[in-house]
């Protein structure tokens, strides 16, 4: 293994930089947006490179079926859907063993970081649609499911954002294309906490050495706290968006209340 | 339905509203929320759009790729027709298997392209018998605003008319513009009270006695209906139904010309 086997050129120019001219440990450029869906009390759009997902989050609401309640908690319930014709053959609708697996991972790296013991037999429900995919996904519906919780106002210790690092021609790289990707010799998703920087999500297939490891954990590391600053600079410009258009709308309210989702 | 109900003091004042022709948003009953197409949308996707209508949403991607034709039609191209609505766009959807209105949804924009011969499948005949092009149109709604109906149609035919054939992934030639002839478009006429509305929001959806789902094409000849509901529309209203959606249709074609650079 170790990739001695594989042309360096493939993956590297001549100046050390990436095929896309990133840097090994540059990250794709990131979007995101919070706030992009009406009915959702909280939702956020992000892309990633050429990801694009939007995520939107519901609750605490009744919890059913009744069996998934707690009763000293809320349950966070996260799906993660990926799209007909978000990859390049197209995919069948509907949840495959794939799917399930990561919502389940981003389910409980959300767990981590909500506050679900004031919402005892509820569930928090949380939806990831990959509309486009360039590798990376769960990484990127994970960093906008949490901006989605935040915007729905539900209480939180911390954000969390996820970021992969990789292995292309034996060099351990940040964040893999979906060219990279697919001959990629190794790779470890990880959600990362903002303030504690605990590890709630973290995955990892392939082949690293002791050496390759620790530097994958430090790029992640270092790229999650990149990640961190653009979810809080998406939910602070939200909030400030609404804070500027406040005073004159107060007349205008022919709308009913009930329509509003902005009860903080 | 969990979240979303309705009291009868609102039903009543919905209604009311109708009856005065006036709407809880200060629209008139024949006026469109404003309407916007992105095309080019998504990357993965031949072809992508997505339409608004106020704040419902829909994002539509067409795939291609390669099948047997139907025996029957051996030398034609077969296309498919599917909405996911997913329940990040409203509380009332919820994970699972397709339900009756998603079923219904999708088979509705399916005939409007379908029977408005929207797609040129006759050129997508690889070899006769054996091989053909199979167009997938996918839609999901990322908001429920109400409208669906109207707002899939349009989406599907806007991903369509920007659709490519992977021809030369397939070893077939050069990629080409994918034939599209015709340009359907749906306006659905929602019944509230004695009152008839366009483009309905979710609210008036819910409220709505009935609904009729007229297609045309841009010759303004009908190509597909569907009445849904529990009530019921009068000979005057059906006729009334035809004409209100080749005039609306008329605008709204335009904008979509204008967003596809046809």
């Amino acid at each position: 293994m170790g990739g001695l086997s594989v042309d360096p050129t493939t993956f590297f120019r001549s100046d050390g930089k990436r095929v896309s001219g990133r840097a090994v440990d540059e990250l794709r450029p990131v979007k995101i947006e919070a706030h992009v869906l009406e009915n959702a009390p909280g939702s956020c759009y992000l892309e990633w490179g050429k990801n694009k997902i939007v995520a939107a989050v519901f609750g605490p609401r009744e919890c059913h079926p009744r069996h998934q309640q707690r009763q000293d908690r809320a349950v966070v319930r996260a799906t993660y859907n990926m799209n007909a014709f978000s990859v390049e053959d197209r995919k069948r609708p509907g949840l495959d063993r794939r799917s399930q697996e990561i919502s389940k991972v981003v389910s409980e790296a959300l767990a981590a970081v909500v506050l679900t013991a004031p919402f005892p037999r509820t569930a928090i429900d949380v939806y990831m649609e990959v509309l486009q995919a360039d590798a990376g996904t769960r990484c990127a519906a994970l960093t906008a499911a949490a901006v989605a919780v935040a915007d729905a106002g539900i209480p939180m210790t911390e954000l969390v954002a996820a970021v992969a690092s990789g292995k292309v021609g034996g060099t351990v790289v940040l964040d893999l294309d979906k060219y990279e990707d697919n001959a990629g010799e190794a790779d470890l998703p990880m959600g990362i906490t903002s303030r504690t920087h605990r590890v709630v999500l973290m995955q990892m297939d392939g082949n690293f050495t002791t050496e390759q490891y620790h530097q994958a954990l430090d790029y992640n590391f270092a790229a999650a706290g990149v990640l961190h600053e653009k979810q809080r600079d998406a939910l602070r410009s939200r909030y400030q968006t609404v804070a500027a258009r406040q005073p004159q709308e107060g007349g205008a309210e022919a709308e009913d209340p009930g329509a509003s989702s902005e009860e903080e | 339905m969990r979240d979303i109900t309705i009291s009868e003091i609102r039903r009543g004042y919905l209604k009311d509203l109708a009856a005065q022709e006036r709407r809880v948003d200060g629209r008139g009953l024949e006026e469109f929320r404003p309407v916007t197409i992105t095309t080019d949308y998504i990357g993965t996707a031949e072809g992508s759009s997505k339409v608004t209508f106020g704040a419902s949403e829909v994002v539509s991607g067409v795939k291609l790729g390669i099948a047997a034709p139907y025996p029957d039609q051996a030398a034609s191209g077969v296309m498919m027709t599917n909405v996911e609505l997913r329940p990040l766009a409203a509380h009332l959807f919820e994970l699972g298997p397709p339900r009756p209105p998603q079923i219904e949804l999708s088979r509705v924009v399916d005939r409007a392209i379908r029977e408005s011969k929207a797609i040129e499948l006759q050129k997508l005949c690889v070899k006769e018998g054996e091989k053909v092009w199979m167009v997938f149109i996918d839609g999901i709604i990322t908001n429920h605003g109400g409208n669906l109906f109207d707002l899939f149609t349009l989406g599907s035919i806007a991903a369509l008319m920007t659709s490519r054939v992977p021809a030369k992934a397939q070893g077939l030639g050069e990629d080409y513009k994918l034939p599209i002839q015709h340009r359907p478009i749906a306006i659905t006429s929602w019944k509230l009270g004695d009152q008839i509305l366009v483009d309905a929001t979710l609210e008036e959806e819910l409220v709505a006695d009935a609904r009729l789902t007229v297609a045309t094409n841009e010759s303004e000849e009908l190509v597909a209906m569907q009445k849904g509901g529990d009530g019921s529309f009068s000979r005057e209203e059906v006729e009334a139904a035809f004409e209100r959606s080749a005039k609306i249709g008329r605008d709204l074609r335009k904008q979509l010309e204008h967003a596809t650079g046809a």
